[in-house]
């Protein structure tokens, strides 16, 4: 009987699991493999050596970062007093504020970019892209809306696992303002998830491209793209890297949940 | 004469056309523990939330001292509340929840940890400053609840519901604690209750609420001895009702179930039907001194709660519930034994629907 069961479940499951790894693995070994076959007949990190020599590699990394950094802060301000609002004080606008959020993913960036640059060119009432300062102010605020779909529904999860409106009621009736309330007790609750949402929006804007390009803006995704149309290894090597880059920021979020403030729910 | 500290006037709420509150007058002294107590529903959290300015009055007054607080919002009413719930915040240790009424109203930090271990040493819990509240049992936790509510030494205490997540025993040793410090302080403090026993045991006075209206309000021996109406009756305690036929409306004179006793209370010229109610201590199995009425029936329930044995009589038609104590010398009656059960005239209440 035990066999049996063995055949028919577990079994099945097993095969599920190894033929769905073997999609994500096989590409992934590929260009692994290779990114370090730069010598002929040998394994090699010359790929890896060549891309981080160039300089261009760690000023547009550099330049990414500080972006993605900037993207995380504006849209937790954002996000944070937009999502306690809508639980604490209208409920009822939720269906439509997640639906907003959502659109991001339904506009193509292209298209975003596009309206973006016609809003606010050299001729509109607020030229942005006037100034490379605007231009970058333009990017980061462009990336807080691609990473709102993932900041706003991680914000929001965490804001699920606590007790808003009581403590909420409980902190302002020892006195407290509302800022006081979303900076001490509300925020310090959500920090995992909102961390969450930040490395989603880390790894969103690391490999980003339409935008960046468009708004001609020295990004890694650009950069990216540049290497992958004039060498041969160097991309794969990339590849790897912003593979890395990506997989540690979710371990970070792993890692992170594990200090995560225990509730007083029982 | 104490002095009046809260004041409710004509105060309603609805919410969406639905009224929930449907003005209720009320005068609480200071240092009063006052009770609202009614089941789910009756508006007595709604009155709680409007006081404490979470919800605004649809209409009507609350005073504190005078002076009218329906403008101020929660956070600058001076006022310490506990929820149901604990609600301490999860990301500070105990010391920092008793202390954050401190910090807003910006005490220097020397003077905040003294006081933090005072209150810590009030509820009993010293040396808990730096535990978190997931650390702790549920009473703990409402214990370090309580202490933040009167750290900042409030003008009074808000209770709602602290105790109904709690579990038996710790409830009964925790409201006698609640209200041995809420008589150290003499801090006026309304408690919201569903639970009957717990209001009549630690309240000065009881304010009954059934679907938005005050059924009475009054000290927990007026609540249980004369209650005023039939929801209060029949909420605050156990309750006999025998339908009764009017037979001589001048002798005062009525009829339950084919056996015929004068009510000298029944008010003059009542004819037809009749409902009276009696607490169920107030009959005795048997048939001693001073009890004017005496009725026989059966056995049809006992039950041995141990210092008291409850028994349940039919008479026909009614039935009656009468509390008994334990003599261990003598056994309680057997299932279907014929018994005479007897009352005073004078423990009979003539309630209004």
């Amino acid at each position: 009987m035990k066999r049996g069961k063995f055949w028919s479940g577990k079994f099945w499951s097993w095969v599920v699991f190894v033929v769905g790894a073997l999609y994500f693995i096989v590409p992934l070994l590929a260009t692994i493999q290779f990114s370090l076959s730069i010598r002929r007949g040998t394994w090699s990190l010359d790929a890896y050596a060549n891309v981080f020599q160039q300089p261009q590699f760690q000023q547009t990394f550099t330049y990414s970062l500080i972006i993605a950094v900037a993207a995380i802060i504006v849209g937790l301000l954002l996000v944070v007093p937009a999502a306690y609002f809508v639980r604490l004080r209208a409920p009822q606008l939720r269906p439509l504020i997640e639906f907003v959020t959502l659109l991001p993913l339904i506009i193509p960036p292209i298209i975003l970019v596009f309206g973006y640059i016609r809003l606010y060119s050299s001729s509109s009432i607020l030229p942005l892209t006037n100034t490379d300062i605007g231009t970058n102010i333009l990017l980061t605020l462009a990336y807080v809306a691609l990473a709102l779909p993932y900041m706003y529904r991680a914000v929001d999860t965490g804001l699920r696992t606590i007790d808003v409106q009581t403590l909420t009621e409980a902190a302002d009736i020892l006195g407290a303002n509302t800022l006081t309330i979303l900076l001490r007790v509300i925020f310090p609750n959500i920090i995992v998830a909102a961390l969450s949402g930040a490395f989603l929006t880390l790894a969103i804007v690391i490999g980003e491209f339409t935008i960046a390009s468009l708004l001609n803006r020295p990004a890694f995704g650009v950069y990216m793209q540049n290497i992958g149309a004039n060498r041969a290894y160097e991309p794969a090597a990339l590849a790897v890297i912003s593979f890395i880059i990506t997989w540690a920021a979710m371990g970070m979020i792993q890692l992170l949940a594990r200090f995560a403030p225990k509730t007083a729910r029982t | 004469m104490a002095e009046e500290f809260l004041r409710i006037e004509n105060l309603v709420k609805a919410f969406n056309g639905n009224t929930v509150v449907k003005g209720a007058n009320l005068a609480f002294n200071q240092g009063e523990f006052i009770s609202l107590l009614g089941p789910s529903g009756c508006g007595k959290t709604t009155i709680l939330r409007m006081i404490a300015g979470f919800e605004r009055p649809t209409s009507g007054a609350i005073l504190v001292e005078g002076k009218d607080i329906s403008p101020l919002p929660p956070n600058q009413r001076k006022i310490g509340m506990v929820f149901q719930a604990y609600a301490l915040f999860p990301n500070m240790n105990v010391e920092d929840n008793v202390g954050f009424g401190l910090r807003i109203a910006g005490m220097p930090a020397a003077e905040r940890r003294a006081r933090v271990e005072e209150m810590l040493k009030l509820i009993g819990l010293p040396g808990f400053g730096k535990r978190f509240p997931f650390e702790m049992s549920g009473g703990q936790q409402q214990r370090v609840a309580l202490a933040r509510a009167l750290a900042p030494k409030p003008r009074m205490l808000l209770l709602d519901e602290p105790l109904s997540a709690l579990d038996a025993k710790i409830r009964v040793s925790l409201r006698q604690e609640i209200r041995a410090i809420q008589r150290d302080l003499g801090i006026t403090t309304v408690f919201v209750t569903h639970d009957q026993e717990e209001a009549l045991s630690i309240s000065d006075r009881i304010v009954v609420l059934s679907a938005g209206n005050v059924e009475q309000f009054g000290t927990p021996f007026e609540i249980y001895n004369k209650p005023a109406t039939r929801f209060v009756a029949q909420f605050v305690g156990t309750i006999n009702t025998l339908e009764a036929e009017v037979v001589d409306p001048a002798e005062k004179s009525v009829s339950v179930d084919g056996q015929t006793f004068s009510v000298p209370r029944l008010p003059d010229g009542t004819r037809g039907p009749v409902s009276l109610t009696l607490r169920p201590e107030a009959v005795s199995l048997g048939k001693p001194n001073g009890q004017d009425i005496v009725l026989s029936g059966k056995v049809s329930e006992v039950s041995f709660l141990g210092s008291v044995i409850r028994l349940r009589v039919d008479l026909g038609r009614n039935q009656l519930s009468l509390d008994t104590f334990n003599d261990r010398h003598t056994p309680p009656p057997m299932l279907d034994q014929q018994v005479q059960v007897s009352m005073s005239s004078n423990d009979i209440l003539i309630l209004p629907n």
